[in-house]
């Protein structure tokens, strides 16, 4: 991947409790290209939205990070949070799950756009920050005549239309969305994806787009990552890993999903783990199906394929590390147990 | 577009004020015939005549038919005569002109005082929530708060003016002043700008000082806990993140979208303390001895002048109906999505 724009390396990001951190991102490594459409997907709770948060260094109070996010060779961990909020909006850009309220009710939808360019490019004339921000607007089917609103006269799906323009007008190289259509109704979210999945075609701007919706994974990603309890299980090319999932979680992920062959609906028994006191060993081995005695036991090693994939799963060996003994069944009672706790 | 919502809005608003006073004025009428006792017996004091009772009712049309009495009454007051009252004869658009502007002078400046007290405050605090700031800040606000009024003004008094010397501790002015000044206004701080008699200026601030700082203060501590609350509440909102995640600088977060914000529910609560302080301060009043219409309220209460009981309870009620169109102005003004 050497023509990756942003390289995460081992990212981990604790939020502090009151007793033992929670580790919501475990050592997460990712790549991402020019203008590649990446799918990042998981149960709720995996980490998936503090993975997209922490590429841009928004977390919240009390959180830290550390390992590295490699842009344009600076490592935005280490770099001033003055530097990086430089960096947010014209290289780096987040959209929302919730567009009703990240606009600002008391700005008009020109004062988002004057307020966004006027910090990023404090050159820009007034015709010309009109200009660009009608354009931009334009492309995601807002007309110049609704510049002037505020945004409570908008709907859901145009707000998130807006909120789509607001972080391209600076043409940022990279955007983050994170489940930009959970809250929004079908016909609306065929729409926001439609225009999320052309980004690359008309503002060469790559996408990391955070969902649970597989089947928009499958239509608009070039490649994904499969996130579970703060760690990467699978990540590769869309299309390999939906014709042949390697880790038992995204199989059954992927089973879990609804078309019209579903005969009777599929689930993962149990949820995903308590992140501040994780399973040892694999931290999906208490629901997988596949779970061998080694599972409980070791933590997985990272396997890469040929054909660009990478797995965190002990059913793809090393077999040299499995201790003897380690690929017999895992017991049912321990599973039992696991999945108590 | 939006700015012929805001004008159908305000016309809408000022509409409404016509069955709201209408509806204002009734029930004042209503309340104090209603009310038990005699008041001419009352305010001549028990043992008089029946026959000087029934005279004096005849003369004020105490006599007549209560529908008639309320035409009357509705009748004069939409010409502006409030009437006179019955115990010292005193027109009651005198008392409003006098008292008033004593109660306008000691209100504004001490709304002054809350606000800039309350509000940097409660920003500060609620900014820097949990650090020593905000903790020397909450207990300023809860101490101010909860301390009496008049026993602030005492201690104020104490201080201030009994032990260090340095400031009158009763009187909006002194009689010198008081004697000398021009009246144009009614209002002793305007009336000596007016003249550019600043020796009167300095002893009507000096006197000025102590009760609006005192009634100020006691109003700043309500702002204080309202503004610090607020904005820490909306530096949660979710369109402060979106700010930020399009790297907008934090001042500029903190200032236009946070603080901005915030201040849109506090115009409310000012303008209901506003219209109370207008109402006269009458613990504040009583302490310092100035002459305002809570002061003047009490007085004619004890009488039980009702006359003049009714001329300044109607007072109360239009500057409490104006207040309240002012804020609804300002809100609808400030949030777009008020005019809907």
């Amino acid at each position: 991947m050497s023509d990756a724009i942003l390289q995460v390396k081992n990212l981990r990001v604790y939020y502090g409790t009151p007793g033992r951190p929670v580790r919501a991102v475990d050592g997460v490594s990712l790549d991402i290209g020019e203008s590649e459409v990446v799918g990042l997907v998981g149960e709720s709770g995996c980490g998936k939205s503090t993975l997209g948060r922490g590429i841009l260094g928004l977390l919240p109070d009390g959180a830290r990070a550390d390992g590295e996010v490699l842009y344009d060779g600076q490592n935005l961990v280490a770099m001033s949070q003055k530097s990086v909020r430089r960096m947010r909006g014209p290289e780096l850009g987040l959209i929302f799950q919730e567009p009703m309220t990240r606009l600002n009710p008391l700005l008009r939808i020109e004062g988002h756009f004057r307020e966004t360019l006027e910090q990023h490019e404090p050159n820009l004339t007034d015709a010309e920050v009109r200009r660009r921000s009608l354009e931009t607007l334009g492309r995601m089917g807002i007309p110049p005549t609704r510049f002037r609103q505020y945004p409570h006269e908008f709907s859901g799906g145009m707000r998130q239309r807006i909120m789509i323009a607001l972080a391209l007008v600076l043409r940022p190289k990279l955007l983050v969305a994170d489940e930009p259509t959970t809250s929004l109704d079908v016909i609306v979210e065929g729409q926001i994806l439609a225009l999320l999945a052309d980004l690359k075609n008309n503002f060469g701007t790559a996408l990391l787009l955070i969902t649970h919706n597989l089947g928009i994974v499958a239509e608009s990603c070039d490649r994904m990552a499969v996130m579970y309890a703060g760690r990467i299980a699978e990540e590769g090319p869309v299309r390999e890993i939906f014709a042949e999932p390697a880790h038992p979680y995204t199989r059954e992920l992927l089973r879990s999903t609804i078309s019209l062959d579903t005969t009777e609906l599929h689930s993962i028994p149990g949820a995903p783990p308590n992140l501040i006191d994780p399973p040892p060993g694999c931290r999906f081995h208490p629901r997988c199906p596949n779970a061998m005695t080694v599972c409980a036991q070791l933590e997985p090693i990272e396997q890469r394929f040929e054909d660009g994939r990478r797995v965190l799963c002990w059913l793809h060996g090393p077999n040299d590390r499995i201790p003897a003994g380690g690929g017999a069944p895992l017991e049912r009672e321990l599973l039992g147990v696991a999945d108590e706790a | 577009m939006a700015g012929t919502s805001l004008r159908t809005y305000l016309i809408t608003r000022l509409a409404l004020v016509v069955p709201m006073v209408f509806i204002l004025l009734t029930l004042v009428f209503l309340l104090l015939r209603v009310a038990p006792g005699n008041p001419i017996q009352a305010a001549l004091g028990g043992h008089v005549p029946a026959a000087y009772v029934h005279q004096i009712e005849h003369r004020l049309g105490f006599d007549k038919p209560l529908i008639t009495q309320y035409g009357e009454y509705l009748w004069n007051i939409l010409r502006g005569n409030f009437g006179t009252t019955i115990t010292d004869n005193r027109p009651l658009s005198q008392i409003i002109e006098q008292n008033g502007a004593a109660t306008l002078e000691l209100t504004f400046f001490a709304m002054l005082i809350a606000i800039v007290v309350g509000v940097l405050i409660g920003l500060v605090a609620g900014r820097y929530r949990d650090t020593p700031l905000d903790i020397f800040g909450r207990l300023f606000g809860i101490f101010i708060y909860a301390t009496p009024v008049f026993f602030l003004g005492l201690m104020a008094q104490l201080v201030f003016g009994v032990w260090l010397g340095w400031l009158p501790t009763s009187d909006q002015a002194s009689p010198i002043t008081q004697a000398l000044l021009q009246t144009h206004t009614n209002i002793f701080f305007v009336d000596a700008i007016w003249d550019g008699n600043w020796g009167a200026l300095w002893d009507i601030t000096k006197h000025l000082i102590l009760p609006a700082t005192t009634l100020g203060l006691v109003t700043a501590g309500v702002f204080i806990r309202l503004v610090r609350v607020n904005v820490i509440r909306t530096m949660r909102d979710d369109y402060i993140e979106a700010a930020r995640a399009r790297g907008i600088a934090e001042h500029r977060v903190v200032f236009a979208h946070a603080f901005k914000n915030a201040l849109v529910p506090v115009i409310t609560i000012v303008g209901l303390n506003l219209a109370i302080l207008l109402g006269g301060a009458v613990l504040t009043e009583t302490t310092f001895n100035w002459p305002g219409i809570g002061h003047e309220l009490v007085v004619y209460l004890e009488n039980r002048d009702y006359t003049a009981v009714q001329g300044i309870i109607i007072v109360f009620a239009l500057v409490v109906v104006a207040v309240s169109v002012l804020v609804d102005f300002l809100n609808a003004y400030v949030d777009p999505r008020i005019r809907y």
